[in-house]
């Protein structure tokens, strides 16, 4: 019997090698590549000078503190912030309303009507922030075709006032992303039995009472990675500030991300600085995220 | 009754008339840039929404300007290499986590999850010092290396082995395979439709990317296709027509994917959430 089981374990811690064995080059290239850079970062945030001989600042926080000063940088804070705030509420409800919309087993063509949408997904963001930028150009295909149309008696500066770049910014992004986040929310409600509904309505719920009685509560969890992964992505923002409006006008439209690249390559690069703004984004990232976390909690 | 009727008519009509705008809207930035890759820079800014004669034109001016060529076949290396390798490398891990689970292996997965979480602009600064002193720098291994292991086509392959039966498993460990010979033979067969998830994502992402190309690929001949467009606009004049020509080539490959792959494309966006 003690042979019985003996070989028994044998085998179990076999079986447990060959488990690690398949994990480990995944694991190891996260943390190598992932997790070590990131304690390097810190590290780094806390030096300054050439990037080939960088040395402990003194003081110490000395990046940290010149971050507070640094109008640029604050700039950048402020329009990634202004995406945020503006753009992921927008797209998340429309995605929200698409999904409601497309869920309806009465409704015709829905497959068109979902590959429409999610098409823009399969746009690099150099190739959409390219399009905008030419489309909404001064002497443009927007500018001529409002004029035509009578909405506009002269054309619109888009890309050159600040407010009307961050704008088309924000369109842009809502145009690339709501379909991504459609598809999230639909399949999740394609899992949702669809009698509940119908029960529903027998019992005269409408529309807007389905989808925030039903729809909306079973959904959350989803909603909450949706959220996530959305404030995530535009805290990281790049190749639209960089191809679609250059950041201007006058930083007007810079992103963190963009500033961060700027600073590690401009003529004189420090790297010191750029790895102290990463971490600001880092530790922001984990702030909204836990907030987020914490909000879709409660609701419970 | 009928007033009833008319009601629920008209408002079916404004749903369906709502979803055909949005259709429109979604499709047209796409269609406008691949016919204005058929029109010149006059016909492009003037709104002109039906293509022209320009293509050839636009093509050859293209490809004199820039080494097209090279860079679309630096994005299909780049791009093969990650598909394969990350495939290989995730799909293997996520079996692994999956089917030997133990406390110690579920302790790794949750700190494996926990880089999801951090910004790749965050890493960036020291990332780029580590490559440029193992000589990465203007490499393919350099663009691919830190898209090779990625938490979420782990967690997609991890998500998805749950459906592998126990039955087939204990019944491939009777027949004498070894552990690996199962996940060869057995797994990946049954998992093509999470194999082609996955390929679709990762191709799309590969294809796409441009922050970390930008920082690593530094010559004219390492650039990929996104990073030709972008370049595209650095000049005094722009030829509006070249421009779009440029963005066209770089969107088809992804277009036509998105088209034959789309189920697959769904399952992988909505499947690592299940």
């Amino acid at each position: 019997m003690t042979q019985t089981s003996g070989r028994r374990l044998t085998m179990h811690q076999k079986q447990n090698l060959w488990g690690w064995l398949f994990l480990i080059p995944a694991t190891a290239l996260i943390f190598w590549l992932s997790f070590y850079p990131m304690i390097r970062a810190l590290m780094i945030s806390f030096q300054g000078g050439r990037p080939t001989a960088l040395t402990w600042s003194d003081p110490l926080t000395r990046n940290y503190q010149f971050l507070t000063k640094d109008k640029v940088f604050i700039q950048s804070l402020k329009n990634t912030f202004t995406y945020l705030i503006i753009q992921v509420p927008i797209m998340l409800v429309l995605a929200m309303i698409f999904a409601t919309l497309l869920n309806d087993h009465l409704l015709k063509f829905k497959g068109i009507f979902r590959t429409c949408i999610f098409l823009p997904c399969a746009t690099a963001l150099v190739a959409y922030s390219l399009i905008f930028r030419t489309m909404f150009s001064y002497d443009g295909m927007v500018n001529a075709v409002l004029m035509k149309i009578g909405i506009l008696d002269a054309p619109i500066n888009w890309l050159n006032s600040p407010n009307t770049a961050k704008a088309v910014i924000i369109i842009a992004l809502i145009w690339r992303w709501t379909g991504y986040n459609m598809i999230f929310y639909l399949s999740s409600m394609q899992s949702i039995d669809y009698s509940v509904y119908e029960a529903a309505r027998i019992d005269g719920a409408g529309a807007a009472t389905q989808l925030f009685k039903i729809t909306i509560p079973l959904l959350k969890p989803i909603i909450l990675v949706t959220a996530i992964m959305s404030t995530n992505g535009t805290l990281q923002l790049f190749d639209e500030s960089v191809n679609l409006t250059k950041g201007g006008p006058a930083n007007a439209t810079i992103t963190m991300s963009h500033y961060i690249y700027n600073t590690m390559f401009q003529k004189n690069p420090n790297f010191g600085y750029a790895a102290a703004m990463s971490f600001v984004i880092l530790i922001l990232v984990a702030i909204l995220s836990a907030i987020q976390m914490k909000v879709g909690d409660k609701r419970e | 009754m009928s007033e009833g009727a008319f009601k629920k008519y008209g408002k079916r009509t404004l749903v369906y008339l709502f979803l055909i705008l949005m259709s429109i809207i979604s499709v047209f930035p796409l269609y406008w840039c691949f016919i204005s890759s058929c029109n010149n820079t006059q016909q492009i800014l003037g709104g002109r929404m039906v293509p022209s004669t320009h293509l050839i034109e636009n093509l050859k001016n293209l490809f004199a300007q820039q080494d097209v060529l090279n860079a679309f076949k630096n994005s299909v290396i780049n791009t093969v290499l990650v598909l394969v390798l990350s495939l290989a490398i995730c799909s293997i891990a996520g079996y692994g986590f999956e089917i030997f689970h133990d406390k110690g292996k579920d302790a790794v997965m949750a700190v494996i999850m926990m880089s999801m979480m951090v910004p790749f602009v965050a890493i960036l600064v020291p990332l780029f010092q580590m490559f440029t002193k193992m000589g990465f720098v203007n490499k393919y291994i350099g663009y691919i290396l830190p898209s090779l292991s990625t938490p979420f086509l782990i967690m997609l392959f991890r998500n998805n082995a749950r459906t592998f039966p126990k039955e087939v498993l204990e019944a491939a460990r009777v027949d004498g395979l070894s552990e690996f010979g199962i996940f060869v033979r057995m797994f990946v067969p049954m998992m093509r439709p999470t194999f082609a998830a996955a390929a679709t994502i990762t191709f799309m992402n590969t294809w796409n990317a441009y922050l970390w190309p930008k920082v690593v690929l530094q010559t004219p001949d390492s650039i990929t296709m996104p990073m030709l467009v972008a370049n595209l606009l650095s000049g005094y004049v722009v030829d509006y027509g070249v421009v779009m020509a440029g963005v066209t080539i770089c969107t088809l490959p992804t277009v036509i994917v998105f088209f034959i792959l789309q189920k697959s494309f769904t399952e992988a966006v909505a499947g690592a959430v299940k």
